[in-house]
């Protein structure tokens, strides 16, 4: 008759002691791919588009973001139109590469948007990158 | 006689930084980089701005004026209305005609900005570098 009994005893146990190892380089990974979302305005729902560039400089960038409501925010502050020109101006002497990323509600007015611009090009802020999600 | 101090260590301590929970600690940390990591996430359609009070003299035969009104209804010209569908096929023929071509874009102080969004896009997807943005009247 064969004999069934197992032999020798094969330990089983998953070795662990790499296991912070990888734990640090998926950290590392993480905290050098890690861009924090600097200012948010909620109820902003960006148009899609398929022709899109990314911005490959974010230090560059300043935000102006324009409701469904005709608001129109710098960076996170409520601002009114007037006053784009001169906050524009200030930022560009301070950054002359700077790129304004118009995050705008695709139900807000062209003629608001138009007319933001119009300060833009006052305030020689002139290259500009309308925000918008990738087209699914 | 006093009795003399021992100097000598009593106990050795141990001196190991434990390392068992390591891997917890990096795990926590990583959990907290998954939740709040948003990948490069600043995407849109470039354009470059003229300077303030610049203006050009440009032959009629080499601008394309496309009109978006307050629908989304697209017309080009003054005389020809486009479907969004049919716009970039439109705008490629006529570019072939002429290399020259300036395409202006000029909407209406209603049009909602997705309407003007998706114009932008199918022209700046037909490969046309000359894009103006007219300012509404």
């Amino acid at each position: 008759m064969p004999d069934f009994t197992r032999k020798s005893n094969i330990g089983s146990s998953i070795p662990t002691s790499s296991m912070a190892d990888i734990a640090f380089l998926l950290l590392i990974f993480f905290m050098v791919s890690t861009v924090f979302v600097r200012y948010r305005v909620t109820g902003i729902v960006l148009p899609r588009a398929e022709k899109i560039e990314e911005i490959k400089f974010r230090r560059h960038i300043t935000y102006l973001w324009v409701s469904a409501d005709r608001k129109v925010f710098i960076d996170d502050k409520v601002a009114r139109v007037e006053q784009i020109a001169g906050v524009f101006y200030q930022r560009r002497v301070e950054n002359p590469r700077l790129i304004v990323s118009m995050k705008c509600d695709q139900r807000a007015p062209y003629g608001l948007v138009a007319s933001v611009l119009e300060e833009l090009r006052k305030a020689d802020a002139l290259r500009v990158n309308f925000a918008t999600d990738k087209m699914r | 006689m006093a009795k003399k101090a021992s100097l000598q260590r009593r106990n050795k301590s141990n001196a190991e930084i434990p390392t068992s929970s390591m891997a917890d600690i990096a795990f926590l940390l990583i959990v907290f980089f998954l939740v709040t990591t948003t990948m490069n996430q600043d995407k849109g359609i470039g354009m470059q701005l003229p300077p303030a009070g610049e203006s050009k003299k440009i032959q009629k035969k080499n601008i394309c004026n496309i009109w978006v009104n307050a629908e989304g209804r697209i017309l080009i010209n003054l005389e020809e209305e486009v479907p969004v569908s049919q716009l970039r096929r439109n705008v490629e023929g006529r570019l072939r005609e002429n290399q020259k071509l300036i395409i202006s874009l000029k909407a209406d102080d209603e049009t909602p900005y997705n309407s003007f969004i998706r114009v932008l896009d199918q022209i700046k997807l037909t490969g046309a570098e000359r894009i103006s943005l007219a300012t509404p009247e």
